[in-house]
């Protein structure tokens, strides 16, 4: 072997060493951003998206169709509140904003945090439809025993394809009392005796 | 460079010859291929009739999570790699490989790396047992405490294979013989270094995974958990990134292999040499674009769906055309049937069928009826056993004379091979009906319309892993006892420069490169 | 046709069967194919089905030409029979010709593919809704009404005994495939899943309704079925979810909109007698204070006024009422079938039976300390 050859293998080991470690950049830096970038262009109904608020353009409301929007709500594993759609199904216009609440009650005997993250079907319903307001935005932290009535606003826009006439909006509580960093002050806003 | 191997222990543990690396590599492959074997054996053991009766669900999940991870990244892969020590130096003319002291590491990083997840099994709360696919949230937030070891386990088998793969695209790059151009190489080293490009791409993307699973378990990050603002389905993106590579990863060099052997026997040579080159190139370019036909159920979009769908069904193509240029090669050549052969045309045979229910699984539609079934089941072992480790079983007879400077038994190794075909068919070919039927992937008991086929199936598995114990006999009998045969050419429709050096092959060889004209 | 001479021929015919059978519905699972895909009761199954076999058929005529001109080279071309072989190794025309018709072989499968996907994905116009939430490991249906109060929900477990899993009572026809509650729906109607999970992924199959999704914790996913025939379909958990991953099935009872209606009433009645039951919550001390009511009214005659025996077995110190009291509740409920302790669970209503059970086990010396609700009582008896 000649010391060219070693020159020659000494580059080509760099070059696809440093292939490898940008390729683990890539899985570890780039690809979750990079799904979440796909998930808004492509509308993929994810969690990762529970990012934040739409701010609501004048629009003008389209009377002559009506959308059905069903909320569903789901308890994750070892979540023990009372959590529930206030409204289980609405008639809206495209375009008008609409604002519904959903209850939820501690029943344990401790202060608990907890994060709500929604999701939209079908998928194509995902991009005409705007929460201007959601208790989804923020964690929630209820005492013992406390009661809340947390609010949605939302419009559906007046892009939504003709064919859509049902959206359901889920949403599902997680406990996050252990990892929530900084445990938000108890909710003040529609507390009930 | 006219010494001889070192003696005792630290010849293998210093080694730095490509051909002492390549043998413990094929050794190590073969320790894991019983190992998995077992876990394999408790498995259909476990299915052989309804009702709980050996083990309990919790440790049939251990089983087949370790049997995949053994057989993939334990078995299949490291024996590829051994093949590769062995053989690419030989067939480009090299004296050794490119980075000889690095390829010691990549080895021995291998047994430290599997001694860790075989751990994992007497650890408290027992070995992963999320599935070889280790989806989240099962393999984070409700994985076992042995999860940390996997992980580190698959940190350090991805360094190895990473390094494996820059030393062979080094030597294939840097050390050929003089005239040896890319496009006179055997189709085997061809397939090898574009194996090697996919294996740099993407097993930093499993490494990326696996760290981000870390992370989440054990520093409050969020990528695959949706209370914190991740998603479960990312995961499964990343993981098939990876995962589909990894299937072509497996199932190329086994391309190269049959590639050498078919036409040996066939006395003819390869059919449509270039042809094979860019279709292993197309195969490769194409397993990156069609991850997502693993996840047709997850609720992707539909336009998403048609994409994967279309893209998965375009690799149809090139493996044709693999498929027609071995057909064609046999084609008017001039046949015997020896075991190298026998295993090659059962490979042709049985990877076919294996390609024809991925055809069918690529349709997402019927998927939706397949995914997670037995089917899935039936179809990779198809691609994998009867494409990867009968291609294995082929090299080990072909190259066996080679290494050894010794003949098999051919009597032995024919027994081997139908013992092996008509076990391995009987295992398999029956879970195609289960999974149509209903049966669900990964479950430890059943209802009892499966109960026939499944039987039928653990019997066919018992008969193939014993015929494994018929091939380490071989082997074994083969380098102690078998009649010797010194001439440099074994075969006498093989061409290629690993037939030009005696037999066995010296401790060095090509230390003057050859002239390839 | 008797069932071991069945299991037989489809044993020595099965590859014949996988392209010829044409299974029937397998509500009855003996007639269900045990070698290839059910088309099911579904439309979209059918279209499932008939894309499945097209594509079995295509790949078996690609391979019966591909394999016989390998096996023709294999017989005729051998060493042995001194054939000597020829050198060409390329031919430009045929190599194009294998890359080029395979396209046209392909769309002529992605045609009908891409069809059916599209069926698959139309959700729209549901005529009901029902959510399905995967639990380790149990489905849980949620049926949504015009109001929180109007919905029902209820958790489907495993029926299966765990006797017959360990092999020490023979196995049912339908086991691991028998839940203790059943999802209903209605025939010919458009019903939409809303598929998620509680704590990992599973995924809610049944074959027969050509339903698949994975239930994802945090993502609602939707799917859709239309059943044309009444009957019990039986499916299970496609996603690895741990432990008891083949233990956790799905049984859809599909019956005629009137028996549906009928069904889902009941149901509803029983969800709000649970919710006022839920209303009735009581002290300890209450509870003992009713019991003893309950217990002079009803059970004294037997077990005498301390609790010491008589007619029934003695409660003060016995092992029902210092043992787990849910089987101190069965007993009361189910009675001691072939004695004189007859099943109180028709005769009492809840309150009374949460009460009585209470009173037993705090009274008499009894010092348990423990207590139900009727709402316990009432979870207890709708599990059966």
């Amino acid at each position: 072997m000649s010391d060219i050859d070693k020159k020659g293998d000494r580059y080509i080991v760099a070059k696809l060493f440093l292939g490898a470690v940008g390729m683990f950049a890539f899985a570890m830096f780039l690809m979750p951003p990079f799904y979440n970038l796909l998930c808004s262009v492509l509308d993929i109904n994810s969690p990762r998206l529970n990012t934040k608020a739409y701010v609501a353009e004048q629009v003008k409301i389209d009377t002559t169709r009506k959308v059905k929007v069903q909320f569903v709500t789901v308890n994750s594993a070892s979540m023990p509140w009372e959590f529930h759609a206030g409204d289980t199904v609405l008639e809206v216009h495209p375009g008008e904003s609409t604002r519904t609440t959903f209850h939820a009650r501690n029943p344990t005997d401790h202060r608990m945090v907890a994060q709500a993250v929604p999701s939209i079907v079908p998928e194509q319903a995902v991009e005409h439809f705007h929460k201007t307001e959601c208790f989804c935005f923020t964690q929630q932290t209820l005492e013992p025993g406390q009661e809340i009535d947390m609010p949605v606003v939302f419009i559906v826009d007046q892009a939504l394809p003709a064919d859509i006439r049902t959206i359901t909006l889920g949403y599902t509580l997680f406990d996050v009392t252990d990892s929530a960093k900084t445990p938000a002050p108890a909710a003040k806003t529609d507390k009930k005796p | 460079m006219a010494h001889g191997p070192a003696k005792g222990l630290s010849r293998w543990l210093f080694a730095t010859n490509h051909k002492d690396i390549g043998s413990m590599y094929l050794w190590f492959s073969f320790a894991m291929f019983i190992l998995g074997g077992a876990f394999a054996m408790v498995i259909r053991a476990e299915l052989f009739k309804p009702g709980l009766q050996l083990v309990q669900p919790e440790f049939f999940n251990q089983m087949t999570t370790m049997h995949g991870l053994v057989m993939v990244f334990g078995a299949i892969m490291p024996s590829f790699v051994g093949l590769a020590n062995w053989m690419i130096p030989l067939m480009i003319g090299a004296p050794d490989m490119a980075l000889p002291r690095m390829n010691n590491f990549s080895f021995w990083l291998l047994p430290f790396a599997f001694c860790i997840l075989a751990s994992t099994l007497f650890m408290p709360g027992g070995a992963p047992n999320f599935g070889w696919t280790f989806y989240a949230p099962l393999s984070t937030t409700y994985a076992p405490p042995s999860v940390t070891f996997f992980i580190f386990a698959v940190h350090v088998m991805g360094a190895s294979s990473i390094m494996g793969s820059i030393n062979i695209i080094a030597t294939v790059l840097n050390l050929r013989a003089p005239g040896m151009t890319l496009m006179k190489m055997p189709l085997f080293v061809w397939t090898w270094l574009i194996t090697a490009f996919l294996l740099i791409a993407v097993m930093p993307v499993l490494a990326g995974a696996v760290t981000m699973m870390l992370m989440d378990i054990h520093f409050g990050t969020s990528f695959f958990s949706a209370a914190g603002g991740g998603d479960p389905v990312l995961f499964q993106h990343v993981f098939w990134f990876f995962g589909h590579p990894e299937v072509y990863i497996i199932i190329l060099p086994a391309f190269g292999v049959v590639s050498e052997i078919i036409p040996t026997f066939s006395r003819k040579p390869l059919f449509g040499y270039s042809s094979m080159v860019y279709a292993t190139a197309s195969i490769a370019f194409l397993s990156f674009i069609v991850w997502a036909h693993h996840m047709y159920v997850v609720g992707m979009p539909v336009a998403g769906e048609m994409y994967f769908m279309i893209a998965t069904m375009l690799i149809a193509v090139p493996t044709g055309v693999k498929v027609f240029n071995w057909v064609t090669t046999m084609f008017r050549g001039s046949i015997t049937f020896e075991t190298p052969m026998l295993f090659c045309i059962a490979f042709i045979v049985l990877f076919t069928t294996g390609g024809f229910s991925g055809l069918m699984l690529s349709l997402a539609p019927s998927d939706f009826q397949y995914h997670d079934s037995y089917f899935v089941v039936a179809h990779f072992h198809y691609v994998m056993v009867a494409g990867a480790v009968f291609s294995m079983s082929a090299a080990v007879y072909y190259w066996l004379p080679k290494w050894t400077g010794r003949m098999y038994s051919e009597a032995m190794g024919k027994t081997h091979f139908w013992i092996s075909f008509i076990g391995f068919n009987l295992t398999f070919f029956p879970q195609h009906f289960v999974g149509l039927a209903g049966m669900p992937r990964r479950i430890p008991d059943y209802n009892l319309i499966f109960a026939d086929w499944n039987m039928v199936s653990s019997i066919g598995a018992f008969i193939y892993g014993s015929s494994q114990i018929l091939f380490l006999f071989n082997v074994i009998r083969t380098i102690v006892a078998g009649k010797p045969n010194a001439a440099a050419k074994t075969w006498d429709g093989a061409t290629g420069l690993e037939w030009t050096v005696p037999s066995p092959a010296p401790f060095h060889t090509f230390s003057v490169p050859p002239q390839v004209k | 046709m008797h069932s071991k001479a069945k299991r037989l021929l489809s044993l020595l015919l099965g590859p014949v069967l996988l392209l010829t059978a044409h299974a029937s519905a397998w509500a009855d699972l003996a007639d269900r194919s045990t070698v290839n895909m059910s088309p099911g009761v579904t439309l979209l199954g059918k279209d499932i089905y008939d894309l499945h076999m097209l594509v079995i058929w295509i790949s078996v005529g690609i391979g019966i030409v591909v394999f016989a001109l390998m096996f023709y080279s294999l017989i005729a071309h051998r060493k042995s029979l001194g054939h000597q072989a020829e050198h060409w190794h390329e031919h430009l025309g045929a190599e194009l010709a294998w890359t080029i018709i395979p396209f046209f072989i392909l769309a002529f499968m992605a045609w009908p593919a891409i069809k059916t996907l599209l069926k698959v994905y139309d959700t729209d116009e549901p005529e009901m809704n029902v959510v399905v939430t995967g639990y380790q490991w149990k489905w849980k249906y949620e049926y949504l009404g015009q109001t929180p109060a109007d919905s029902v929900s209820f958790f489907s477990n495993l029926a299966t005994p765990r006797a017959e899993i360990e092999g020490k009572q023979p196995k049912s026809e339908f086991y691991l495939l028998e839940v203790d509650e059943p999802i209903h729906i209605p025939v010919h109607t458009k019903v939409r899943f809303l598929i998620t999970g509680n704590d990992v992924i599973h995924s809610w199959w049944v074959p027969e309704l050509a339903v698949k999704k994975d239930a994802i914790p945090g993502i609602v996913n939707e799917a859709w079925t239309k059943a044309e025939k009444v009957g019990i379909y039986r499916g299970q958990c496609a996603e690895l979810c741990g432990k008891d991953h083949g233990f956790m099935p799905i049984v859809v009872v599909v019956e005629e909109k009137a028996d549906y209606d009928k069904w889902l009433s009941g149901k509803k009645a029983e969800a709000r007698k649970l919710r006022e039951l839920m209303a009735q919550s009581f002290s300890k001390e209450e509870m003992i204070a009713k019991g003893e009511k309950v217990y002079t009214n009803t059970c004294m005659a037997c077990h005498g006024a301390k609790g010491e025996g008589g007619v029934g077995k003695p409660i003060a110190g016995s092992k029902v009422a210092t043992g787990a009291i849910e089987e101190h509740l069965n007993v009361v409920v189910n009675g001691r079938p072939g004695t004189a302790m007859q099943a109180f669970g028709g005769i009492l209503n809840e309150l009374d039976i949460a009460a009585v059970v209470t009173y037993q086990r705090n009274a008499f010396g009894n010092n348990m300390g423990d207590s139900l609700q009727a709402v316990d009582v009432a979870k207890f008896k709708s599990k059966k």
